[in-house]
């Protein structure tokens, strides 16, 4: 278990060191005018000389790649190119809107496929099997930005001119200003997200279920006189929650690097946001930072995946 | 009164390609304390009859009566089903590799069906699996009850299986094959578990085999099923000795014996149960078959007027004359 974690932690980190090396060759392949942008259409030669010198764009790659290092493992990662605003600080800004945003769609989600998986699986071919598959299947064909305007316009526009100010137009309220302005923001995302992704889980953990509940265990269960629900829930779900764990796992890594669309249309100023203006603006350390973080995340999952896989199986010998 | 009484029981599942009927008007009784051995082979029906009863058949028209203890299980509800699975009717099956949740500890699972029938405390189920467990003989069973099925061998899991259908001391057990995936020498230590306990508890069981040793060594009565009928009922003896059904004698025949003689198999292969034969169900694989038996169903009567052995056959029920007709038909088919 403990060697199970040091290894694990050890690739971990060789990941995010090979991420961070991309980052830093990819943003200087392509063609950079950071100095361009900040000096302004007439600037002469001389200025975007002095600002890539202020930038210390002037230097060697490798240089350049050293120092971020270094200063990368003393916990700073530098400065962003137009307000000189540490990066760390406007990561610990959006960070806890994403995470906000990504847990609760996350939970919303995982009930709700897995619960209604498990009413497919146990019922199947009835009504509420078919009417959840199609349903399913609507919310699954659904882009998020149509699903997230349609709200938008439904639960805030049309009711707020109706009289009813139940939902905000966006923005964000932490956690701090109480839970209910909290939730009140986030709801409308979260569902954005959550309805999108619990289809995936509907389809998987009913397929999953189904497999499940033709195992000879599950007669076993039955022929010792367990009602119903300890059958489908104690003994069925516990084994067929496996590959949704996998899934769920993959899909939260990923959630907690940004929502870029779903942040952009409820203004929500998070990762996504903040990462896709820093990559118009080619704001290097800005963008390596967040990149570094989504990619902890992703790599935190699959530990964590990992570690549930032997905690739901006993089977499983973490090495 | 018989502990369970089963009276011309039919079950039949539609499917896509037609409706199988797997269980086609079966009846026999099991009394208490009694082995009835439940012979055929695979796809006879023997399965589906022992499961339907229990409840444990889906999707199936089921039709017929089958009295246990007095109460019809084929109209009970699901609860009350529920009732009689584990404290009524104990059930272990063929495959012990999986028939154990593998996610939870084996004594976990023993108590958990002691909890979900009686009301006792958690310490006192504990020591009820840990008592069951040292009454199969799992050795060091104070230990070995916090240890998942996968640190067990198969024929300790079928143990564990055994352990867990009999901890609320069920009048009958159904034994589905109990020894069909285990090593021969495992087999025997199995079922002397199964007769201790049964000799213990005074349990009944129905044990279904396809393995006549299994029989000769447990059951006291035998009934042999062929495409979903009962072919033949008889005391061990009987069945053993002076098999009416040609079936039967079929499935003797194809026993190893000492001598050293080739082995006679059935020849063919089981009917369709979408579309059985009419007549008789054997009579496509059967030696002696004759017009009659092509299209009318013979009845199960009594041979040698002995109401406790029953054939299913339209050859004669005197057992002398059929006898010698055996030995007619055993010179022709050698020379």
């Amino acid at each position: 278990m403990l060697r199970f974690l040091v290894v694990r932690t050890l690739t971990g980190l060789f990941v995010l060191w090979v991420i961070s090396v991309a980052v830093f060759v990819l943003f200087f392949v392509a063609p950079s005018n950071v100095a361009h942008t900040l000096a302004g259409r007439q600037a002469t030669p001389e200025t975007i000389a002095l600002i890539n010198h202020r930038l210390g764009l002037d230097r060697p790659l490798w240089r350049q790649y050293l120092d971020f290092l270094t200063n990368a493992l003393h916990g700073d990662l530098g400065y962003d190119y137009y307000h000189q605003q540490p990066v760390t600080t406007i990561i610990g800004q959006a960070f806890p809107i994403t995470f906000s945003l990504a847990i609760g769609a996350a939970i919303i989600w995982l009930v709700l496929g897995v619960y209604n998986g498990v009413v497919s699986a146990t019922h199947p071919r009835s009504l509420r099997d078919r009417s959840l598959t199609v349903t399913s299947l609507v919310f699954y064909s659904m882009p998020s930005f149509v699903l997230g305007l349609g709200a938008l316009y439904f639960l805030y526009y049309k009711l707020t001119l109706s009289g009813h100010t139940w939902f905000p137009a966006g923005g964000y309220a932490p956690l701090s200003e109480g839970i209910g302005p909290w939730t009140r923001h986030l709801i409308l995302p979260w569902l954005t997200i959550a309805l999108v992704s619990a289809a995936t889980y509907t389809r998987l953990s009913r397929a999953s279920m189904l497999d499940v509940l033709g195992e000879d265990y599950i007669r076993t269960a039955e022929a010792k006189g367990l009602g119903q629900r300890r059958v489908t829930y104690r003994h069925a779900l516990r084994s067929a929650l496996t590959p949704v764990v996998t899934q769920f796992g993959i899909d939260l890594g990923q959630l907690v690097g940004g929502v870029v669309i779903t942040e952009q249309i409820f203004s929500l100023p998070g990762l996504g946001k903040t990462a896709v203006n820093a990559i118009t603006q080619q704001d290097l350390p800005v963008i390596i930072g967040i990149v570094l973080v989504a990619s902890t995340a992703v790599v935190l999952a699959n530990i964590l995946v990992d570690l549930c896989y032997a905690f739901l199986d006993p089977r499983v010998r973490l090495t | 009164m018989a502990l369970l009484e089963v009276e011309d029981l039919r079950v039949s599942f539609p499917t896509d390609d037609g409706v199988v009927q797997a269980v086609r008007g079966v009846s026999f009784q099991v009394d208490r304390g009694e082995t009835l051995g439940l012979v055929g082979e695979s796809g006879s029906g023997k399965s589906v009859a022992t499961q339907t009863i229990t409840g444990l058949t889906r999707g199936a028209d089921v039709h017929g009566r089958a009295v246990f203890d007095g109460r019809d299980l084929l109209q009970a509800t699901a609860s009350e089903l529920r009732e009689v699975r584990g404290p009524g009717i104990g059930m272990i099956f063929q495959d012990p590799l999986t028939s154990l949740h593998p996610a939870y500890r084996v004594g976990w699972q023993i108590e958990e069906m002691i909890r979900a029938h009686q009301a006792v405390s958690r310490a006192q189920s504990r020591r009820r699996a840990v008592e069951m467990l040292g009454l199969v003989g799992i050795p060091h069973a104070a230990e070995r009850v916090d240890d998942y099925p996968h640190q067990f061998s198969g024929g300790m899991r079928q143990r564990v299986m055994i352990a867990m259908a009999m901890a609320l001391d069920p009048s009958l057990l159904i034994a589905d094959e109990p020894t069909t995936a285990l090593d021969v020498t495992v087999q025997a230590q199995v079922l002397q578990v199964m007769q201790r306990l049964q000799s213990d508890f005074g349990t009944a069981i129905i044990m279904i085999t396809h393995d006549l040793g299994v029989v000769a060594e447990m059951a006291d009565r035998v009934a042999v099923m062929y495409a979903g009928r009962l072919m033949e009922r008889a005391p061990r003896r009987d069945a053993f000795y002076r098999p009416h059904h040609p079936y039967t004698e079929g499935l003797f025949d194809s026993l190893p014996t000492r001598g050293g003689q080739r082995l006679t198999p059935i020849v063919g292969t089981p009917p369709s149960l979408i579309h059985p034969p009419s007549g008789c169900p054997f009579h496509p694989r059967c030696r002696y078959a004759f017009d009659a038996c092509a299209t009318d169903v013979p009845a199960l009567e009594p041979v040698d007027g002995n109401p406790a052995h029953v054939s299913a056959c339209w050859l004669s029920h005197d057992s002398s004359l059929r006898e010698r007709l055996r030995r007619a038909m055993k010179a022709a088919s050698s020379s």
